[in-house]
């Protein structure tokens, strides 16, 4: 063992240390730590003179001044095959309920497992044949995965063509078994199996073009899909103080968007989160394909205990494997929560580096950080002509819950949708608290631009006239004002807020979206005649409610149409014709 | 016999600074000055240089004062012998009883396995109808009490660990005043307690390292009877000092501060020992229920902010009352659900029915004309405070929501509450 250590630990500064070395070192090598019999890992973040200094991404409790360092020549990289969807690993692809089944109750430091199970049997069918010329990224055969047909992809890294000298026949393989032998005209070979890895920190970049994203992505959050839309392969943010829903909305997203697959980065907040998606997953159906909704999710769990520089790894972990399946053909979304505590990493991180401190002491790469991450998002049209995305939604969590804060104006600068939860919004108990009249998509939905504008645009009328009765009272309002608030609080009520308990009303189908949408504005635009305000309010009170009691109502069912047409009866009492 | 050194070569604040080699990074130590032995931790190696939190402070140390290192970290004994005792943020027995030995383990270890945690099931009753219809509390939950210094928030905590079901209670205080400590230990002696109970207490005459060390003390015992398939109860108190002696160590340390002089990793520390709170598949569970003080009623202040962000809710005390509006429980939809039916309905409008009284009482207050509704629900508040809100209401659950249709029916039409139909027809009082 003795000619791999190369360096000795100089200092220890909490999850920090610094090492100075013999040989070359280069930056965002992986590095091992040794204590006894426990190997840390650490990556190589600064160098200067022939000391390193090295982030580590575990309790470093016990390390000593002279203790062995070991370096990989490897940069920190994930491991890319079949067997990765329904998985739940730790920020360094560690898989947590092997290792749970390996340490009992609590992870420990340095043990690291393999991420894909090397025992499972996966039935190949290669896609070429020897002798054809293959590129990077290139299929060479494809294994089932759950519902989706996983490719074996040609090396993300090779240059130019290469030709293909062997390749498996149909049959059961493991994935470490070699599948294909390829040589280019330099004469270079490499043997194949279907494990491929790749730097976390750089983005795959085997397509032919990037393309600007325009598909809406359905998430039946009616909020979301009317007013303030995400496209399949583009990026958004949902900042909010605590408590106000942030992720409540992220797992409402991670079950019904309408994806192939969902990948969850849960960096640096609450266990019990995660534990709800991980037990209740398995147990939920996927409405889109019948089976259980685990089969299409893959869960990158790294809590607000775990170790503090492997929340970093975290997310860039989580984009690496969407982009991965991205090249598949397929359309994923990456939901990160949250994306603040990753930048209090580097935060701390930042600090113990002893960098100048940028605004709120955050480092001043903090822009670039985030940007290039959303960027990772995108939709493209890979070699072969299919198309492929990812889509970026990062919670952020302002401290304070001011939005004026770095972190998510950074994040603003870079996102196509600003799903913005409000404070008032959550304690009134208005869910989701997305604020209507401060947030913005830049992408386009599925439904008439004039109907939304119509629809905004009350909602605007009716904010004002209530701050208006805040000062002159109901009595200093015209009952034509009074209306227009009404109707205003009638739209947030019934259409705005969606019950998440409800199994009918917490999930929105695209279809019944423009249906109720549609019967809502004609409600909206109806000329009422009213004489008294109390009539007015009692009126609204009324419609309300049925409304409300026709949203948890089964569109297939016939009590669906009844209540529909006890609503129009309700409204033609106070239409005014003239 | 290990090594002794001697050489100190830096005392500032409550950290020495000793020339030494072999130590281990969070090694404890023995310092022996004039005036006693202390503890110490080591904080930073540099080289040579080995940084020491001392627990008793620096006051008295000199320079030739004698380090010995222990060649283990932290530790805190465990065994049912615990059980009725009360400790210093050292571990050191404060009760005058003999020093517990067994079983040690370290403290401030891993964090649990997410894959052996489970969704949390069992509602804890606490009797207060703002926490067990409004903000139900979960067995396994972390919850902070948010509140201004001056409000009851021990009182609140002892009341809440005396009618909670659980098998231990484990006791961190932090800057306690000392009669603070004293009512804690004799509430919980006179209602019997005691027995099930294990007290880490660090009262505002301590020295302010061993404040530190409260929290991973407690939790590190609770822990441990967790893993014996007990259910626990963790109490803290208060948070906002801890924080506050983490940030004077870290100006000690010469770090960058990021937010109003707190360090960086304030949120990965308050994390690590909230996220303790768990319940294990197979074991036990710990509940941690914590104050945390806003210095101005400020929530803005970094130790709540922070900490609303770590734990799975918050109860706001202000004016002797449990808020309703920002004091949420995250988990209560876990179980809320088991009660009755008719539980998350009557949440829900009571609640916005309040925020509509709140809204009128404004309006009220500048002088505007109260309309019929108006004067609906200005009696509908005025019954709500008084009935539900007042902490001294002690009723069960199933008693609570009765009241609740009652008081609804007493106030309003059916129509104008927004329940949904069905709901309405089952349990509107008639009479």
């Amino acid at each position: 063992m003795s000619e791999s250590v190369s360096g000795t630990i100089v200092g220890v500064n909490g999850n920090l240390i610094r090492v100075r070395f013999d040989e070359a070192v280069s930056q965002n090598e992986v590095a091992y730590a040794v204590t006894g019999s426990v190997r840390l890992k650490a990556e190589v973040i600064r160098v200067r003179g022939q000391v390193a200094d090295l982030q580590v991404f575990e309790d470093t409790t016990d390390l000593r001044i002279g203790s062995p360092v070991e370096f990989s020549r490897e940069l920190l990289s994930v491991e890319l095959g079949p067997g990765l969807l329904g998985s739940i690993y730790d920020g360094l692809q560690n898989p947590l309920p092997e290792l749970a089944a390996e340490c009992g109750f609590f992870l420990q430091r340095g043990r690291y497992l393999h991420p894909l199970n090397r025992e499972q049997s996966w039935s190949f069918k290669p896609a070429v044949e020897a002798g054809a010329t293959v590129t990077a990224a290139q299929t060479l055969g494809s294994v089932p995965e759950g519902i989706f047909e996983h490719r074996i992809m040609a090396p993300f890294r090779l240059s130019g063509p290469w030709t293909v000298e062997k390749i498996a026949a149909a049959g059961s393989y493991k994935v470490t078994e070699p599948i294909a032998t390829i040589v280019n005209e330099r004469g270079d070979r490499h043997e194949l199996t279907m494990i491929q890895r790749w730097p976390v920190k750089m983005p795959i970049r085997a397509y032919a073009e990037r393309l600007r994203p325009v598909d809406p992505l359905v998430t039946k959050i009616r909020i979301v899909d009317t007013f303030f839309p995400i496209a399949r392969g583009g990026t958004y943010c949902i900042p909010g103080p605590f408590g106000a829903g942030k992720t409540v909305l992220q797992q409402i997203t991670s079950r019904n968007a309408d994806v192939d697959i969902v990948i969850i980065a849960a960096c640096g907040e609450r266990a019990g989160e995660v534990v709800e998606t991980l037990r209740e997953f398995p147990e939920l159906t996927d409405p889109r394909t019948g089976r259980s909704l685990m089969e299409r999710t893959l869960i990158i769990c790294n809590t607000s205990s775990m170790p503090v520089a492997a929340r970093e790894a975290s997310v860039y972990t989580a984009v690496t494997i969407a982009e991965y399946y991205r090249q598949m053909g397929l359309h994923v979304l990456l939901l990160a929560d949250s994306t603040s505590r990753w930048a209090q990493a580097l935060r701390e991180m930042s600090g113990r580096l002893e960098e100048i401190p940028g605004e709120e002491a955050f480092p001043a790469y903090l822009e670039s950080v985030i940007a290039s991450f959303y960027e990772r998002g995108g939709l493209v049209r890979l070699h072969d002509g299919g198309t492929g995305s990812v889509t970026i939604g990062g919670t952020v969590s302002p401290a304070g819950g001011n939005f004026e804060e770095p972190v998510t104006q950074s994040t603003l600068k870079v996102v196509g949708a600003f799903h913005g939860l409000s404070r008032e919004r959550s304690d009134a108990r208005r869910y989701p608290a997305i604020h209507p009249l401060e947030s913005w998509s830049k992408y386009e939905g599925v439904f008439n631009l004039d109907d939304v504008a119509f629809a905004r645009k009350l909602l605007r009328t009716g904010n004002e006239v209530s701050q208006m009765m805040k000062v002159v009272g109901e009595e200093g309002t015209s009952i034509e004002d009074f209306a227009t608030y009404l109707k205003s609080e009638y739209l947030d009520t019934v259409y705005l807020q969606q019950d998440a308990f409800d199994e009918v009303d917490s999930a929105t189908a695209g279809d019944r979206q423009k249906y109720v949408f549609g019967r809502i504005l004609k409600v909206l635009k109806t000329r009422m005649n009213f004489s008294e305000k109390d009539e007015a309010r009692h009126f609204f009170q009324k419609l309300t409610q049925m409304t409300k009691d026709w949203n948890r109502i089964h569109i297939d069912k016939p009590e669906f149409k009844q209540a529909e047409e006890a609503l129009e009866k309700a409204l033609a009492e106070v239409t005014d014709y003239a | 016999m290990r090594k002794v050194y001697q050489k100190i070569e830096q005392i500032a604040g409550n950290v020495i600074v000793v020339r030494a080699d072999g130590v281990g990074y969070r090694e404890l130590a023995e310092v022996t000055s004039p005036f006693g032995v202390s503890l110490a931790q080591v904080i930073r190696l540099d080289g040579e240089q080995v940084y020491l939190q001392v627990f008793s402070g620096s006051r008295g140390i000199s320079t030739d004062s004698e380090v010995r290192f222990l060649g283990h970290t932290m530790e805190v004994p465990f065994s049912d012998a615990l059980l009725g005792r009360v400790f210093t943020g050292s571990g050191a027995p404060r009760d005058r009883g003999p020093a517990i030995t067994e079983n040690m383990t370290a403290i401030g270890g891993p964090s649990a396995n997410p894959a052996k945690r489970i969704i949390p099931r069992n509602m804890v009753r606490t009797g207060i109808p703002m926490i067990d219809l409004f903000n139900t509390l979960v067995e396994s939950q972390k919850l902070p009490i948010f509140s201004v210094a001056g409000e009851p928030y021990n009182p609140l905590l002892a009341r809440i660990a005396m009618q909670a079901e659980v098998d231990v209670i484990v006791l961190g205080g932090m800057g306690l005043k000392h009669d603070d400590y004293l009512f804690f230990r004799d509430t919980l002696e006179s209602q019997g307690a005691l027995s099930r109970s294990v007290l880490f207490i660090h009262t505002a005459a301590d020295p302010v390292v061993e404040c530190l060390m409260v929290p991973d003390l407690a939790l590190a015992v609770a822990e441990q009877f967790a893993l014996q398939n007990k259910r626990v109860l963790v109490l803290l108190t208060d948070m906002t000092t801890f924080s506050d002696a983490m940030k004077e160590i870290a100006i000690t340390m010469e770090q960058i501060p990021s937010n109003r002089g707190y360090p960086g990793d304030l949120y990965s520390q308050l994390a690590a020992r909230y996220e303790k709170a768990v319940d294990f598949d197979t074991a036990g569970s710990i509940t941690i229920l914590a104050v945390t003080t806003m210095p101005g009623d400020d929530v803005t202040h970094p130790v709540p902010d922070n900490t609303g962000y770590i734990t799975e809710g918050q109860f706001y005390l202000r004016n002797g009352r449990i808020e309703p509006f920002g004091s949420l429980s995250r988990l209560k939809q876990l179980v809320n659900k088991k009660t009755r039916e008719d539980h998350r309905t009557i949440m829900d409008s009571m609640i916005q029915l309040y925020a509509s009284y709140k809204d009128t009482l404004e309006k009220q207050s500048m002088g505007f004309r109260m309309s019929g509704w108006d004067q609906k629900l200005l009696k509908y508040g005025a019954r709500f405070e008084v009935e539900m809100m007042d902490l001294s209401v002690n009723i069960p659950i199933e008693k609570a929501l009765d009241l609740g249709w009652s008081i609804l029916a007493d106030c309003f039409e059916r129509a104008e509450t927004g329940i949904p139909t069905k709901l309405v027809e089952k349990y509107w009082p008639t009479a």
